[in-house]
Order: structure tokens, then C-alpha cells, then sequence
């Protein structure tokens, strides 16, 4: 920690300094883009286990929080698919690892209540089908399912860019699931391509308003893996 | 003769209506971006956080973060804009998406649908679909009208898990163009030379 700046850390490491097992982590990122790759490497160094995941894709083509899981730090996870990972496909046939399926936009929804102090919500999605099941059903213009919010203890997230009080501007689609969670875990840990000033970045630019970050860091080494690279045919 | 996925996405692209947002699947679906005329004007929604894809980026362009749902690069057009997966999927489940195109494993005459699990042998996850089927406007499935063991994919009743209920509106298999409506698959269009027998269906849900 930084005494001029509780909000700035050194790396990933000084980051996650009370990061501990049995703790509820969120990890920003859409497949490969947009994930916090600073901190998940950090973690799989880090003697942790029975971890709860909450990730979109719990990583993807063996990369990723892929790193986590194949070590079996992961008790359970929440996500949305598990196409185009395997290792996370056979875990759950063989009941090494507890998943809870969410359909994706009831699983950004929930993280966002969790955000916004709401406690639950009903939606459509999901009516009639196993993920229904043991749910409150009410019938508004159509019967909907109750469902709750979602939140965690850490959320890793990356950024393109941040300034030190941790406002935030993503690029692209790389901001997809990371304001939400940035929202809806107790302590945001976010890293960063440019770290910069405070008043560097226009505050019509902001994305994520840094009351939502706990702790900043400059990233460094980034991969930024493309999954499936696709070109204009010439 | 069969309709080439080129073909079948040609047939989807009938029921857009100009100016139109259109969310398009992982897989077959993403056939029916290549073919979209510009003049129609349509806006492709892809809900990991982007309307406005305009296909594929070329070697000094390409992003690492600038990608679809199937995690495929892609390029955008002018007027694209970029949002976070809440409010990208509030555009889905507030009704603000006139189309889908989705694969499925399963479609029935109820208009139910089965597309993310095979218990006990294969889980993709739902992913979007479930929010997809429940909140576009119009459900347009894509698929090979057969599965591998040759069973017709179209059913009186889906076997497998269902993915939405009472939510498919039309059916677009390489044999034909069907509609289910709650009794039977009305036979809106076959392939070339495509007799209803080749269907392989059993009569009670064809018209």
C-alpha cells in the first residue's frame, strides 16, 4: 500500500495481500478478452483453495482462470458456458467442481443487483426450464422466476486504463462483465495498461466511477490472447 | 438439392425488416452477417457488448479486444457502440432486439426449444439463449434439419432440456423454411427439389 494513496498497489501480488481459501471471487472478462491476467496469475501462485468462482467462461481454451482451475483451487463456480473449455467440462461430468449454470444475462444481472442494493428481481429467462427449478415463480405478463443478487468478497478486473482514485475507461469489448462485478464485490482490485494522474482522464470518458475501486495497480506483460482470429478475406 | 448454410442464412435474411437490430448465435448463425445486404441497414447485436458488428477486421485492424460472443475478432461499422453485458443484455430482455438467429438441437410444434445440454453426455451452458429466446422480438432458429444419428431435429415434443417455452417462431433447416404453431410445422418453404418425404417427419407434425 501506498501511505500517499491508500488506493494504489505495487502489482498483483501486494494487491491481493489478504486474498485467502474459501473466499468468493469475481474475475471480469469475456473468454479470453478482457481478463485480469496479472491477477489470476498471482492467484495461481498463491496457496489458496475451495475458491467460489463467478466468472462468465471460468477461462477458455485451456487459458485464463483455466490456470486456477486445473490446479483445483476452484470448489465452485458460477458461469454462463463451458463450451471451448474442456477442462472445466469434464470437472463438472465428473463432480470435481460444483457449477451453477446462470443463464448470461440473468448472471449479469444478479452481479449488478448485487451492485445496486437490490436483493432479487424476476425475469422471464430461465421459466420452464431446469434452471427454474426450487425458484419462486409469479405471474406478471408472463410467469418469471425470482432471482438473486449476486456478490463476492474480491473482484479482479482489468482496465485499459485508470486513473489513481480508479476511475475507469475500457476498450472495445473488454469492459463486458467488469464494471458489474467492480460494483458488486467488497473489494475491487483492478489493473490497469496506463495507470495515470488523477484528471488525466475527462470525466465524460469515465466508464466505471472510481467510489467502485478499492485497490489499482499498473498491469504489466499483457498477452492479450485473441481466441479465434478472423480476417476480411482479401 | 439442399440449401448450402450461405443459402440458409439467405432465407433468414427474408424476414429482416429494414433498419432492424439482430443478435446472431455462436456457430451456423454467424453466416447470416456475411450476407446481409447494406442497403437493409440492420444493426448486429453481439451480447458480450456491442451493437453495430460490420465483419471482419483486416490485418492492420484487428483488436484483441474487439471480439463477438463467439469470441471471434471482428470489425464494427459507423454508428457501433460499445456497453457493458447488463445493459447489453437489458437490450435483449427489454425487447429492444427485433431478431435471433439461433442454432438448436431440438425445436417442437409447441415452439419450445432445446439447445444448451445433452444430460449426463454434453453441457455448453445456455450462455445468452435463454435471455435471447425470452426477450428478441422474433426467434428465428438455423440448423441442420438432422441430427448425427439422422433423427429429424423438429419434434411433437422436445426430449431434451429445454432451453425456452412457447418462444421459436420460425425454423430454417437446409431442407426448408417451417413455422411451428402449437399443433404442427407449417411448410412455408422447401429447398429445391425437396419433397416433404425427404423431411423424414413424421405426418402428424407436418402440414
Amino acid at each position: 500500500m501506498n501511505p500517499n494513496n491508500p488506493k494504489v498497489f505495487k502489482d498483483a501480488k501486494d494487491a491481493l495481500y489478504d486474498f485467502q481459501s474459501g473466499k468468493t471471487l469475481m474475475s471480469g472478462g469475456f473468454g479470453l478478452c478482457g481478463i485480469a491476467e496479472n491477477c489470476i496469475d498471482a492467484i495461481s501462485e498463491m496457496n489458496v483453495n475451495n475458491l467460489t468462482v463467478i466468472s462468465n467462461n471460468i477461462g477458455n481454451s485451456g487459458r485464463g482462470l483455466v490456470k486456477i482451475l486445473v490446479q483445483d483451487k476452484i470448489k465452485k463456480a458460477y458461469c454462463s458456458y463451458v463450451g471451448g473449455n474442456p477442462d472445466l467440462e469434464v470437472r463438472m461430468l465428473n463432480k470435481k467442481i460444483e457449477v451453477e449454470l446462470v443463464p448470461q444475462g440473468t448472471f449479469s444481472e444478479r452481479i449488478r443487483a448485487a451492485g445496486m442494493g437490490i436483493r432479487a428481481f424476476y425475469t422471464p429467462t430461465g421459466f420452464g426450464t431446469l434452471i427454474a427449478e426450487g425458484k419462486e415463480v409469479k405471474n406478471f405478463d408472463r410467469p418469471c422466476i425470482m432471482e438473486t443478487a449476486l456478490s463476492a468478497d474480491f473482484a479482479i478486473i482489468k482496465a485499459q486504463k485508470g486513473d489513481k482514485f480508479g476511475n475507469l475507461w475500457f476498450k472495445e469489448t473488454a469492459r463486458n462483465f467488469s464494471p458489474l462485478m467492480a460494483m458488486a464485490a467488497k473489494i475491487t482490485i483492478v489493473e490497469v495498461e496506463e495507470l495515470v494522474e488523477i484528471g488525466d482522464i475527462d470525466p465524460h470518458e469515465i466508464h466505471l466511477p472510481g467510489i467502485f475501486v478499492q485497490r489499482i495497480f499498473q498491469g504489466k506483460n499483457y498477452k492479450n490472447e485473441i481466441e479465434f482470429l478472423l480476417l476480411e478475406k482479401e | 438439392m439442399a440449401w448450402t448454410n450461405s443459402e440458409m442464412a439467405d432465407e433468414v435474411i427474408l424476414f429482416f425488416k429494414p433498419f432492424s437490430s439482430v443478435n446472431l448465435g455462436i456457430g451456423m448463425p454467424t453466416a447470416v452477417a456475411e450476407r446481409i445486404p447494406e442497403n437493409l441497414q440492420i444493426m448486429i447485436h453481439s451480447e458480450n457488448g456491442v451493437l453495430g458488428v460490420s465483419g471482419r477486421p483486416t490485418k492492420q485492424s484487428v483488436s484483441p479486444t474487439l471480439i463477438n460472443a463467439g469470441k471471434e475478432t471482428i470489425a464494427v461499422k459507423k454508428g457501433a457502440s460499445y456497453f457493458d453485458s447488463a445493459l447489453s443484455f437489458g437490450m435483449i430482455r427489454g425487447g429492444h432486439i427485433d431478431y435471433c438467429v439461433l442454432g438448436a438441437m431440438e425445436v417442437d410444434v409447441s415452439r419450445n426449444l432445446a439447445n444448451w445440454m445433452v444430460p449426463g453426455k454434453k453441457v455448453t451452458g445456455m450462455g445468452g439463449a435463454m435471455d435471447l429466446v425470452n426477450g428478441s422480438k422474433q426467434v428465428i432458429i438455423m440448423m441442420n434439419h438432422f441430427s448425427k444419428e439422422g433423427e429429424a431435429k423438429l419434434l411433437s415434443h422436445c426430449q431434451l432440456p429445454f432451453t425456452g417455452l412457447n418462444v421459436v417462431d420460425l425454423v430454417v433447416t437446409e431442407l426448408g423454411v417451417f413455422k411451428p404453431n402449437g399443433n404442427i410445422f407449417e411448410v412455408l418453404k422447401l429447398a429445391p427439389n425437396t419433397t416433404k418425404e425427404d423431411l423424414k417427419m413424421s405426418i402428424n407434425i407436418l402440414n
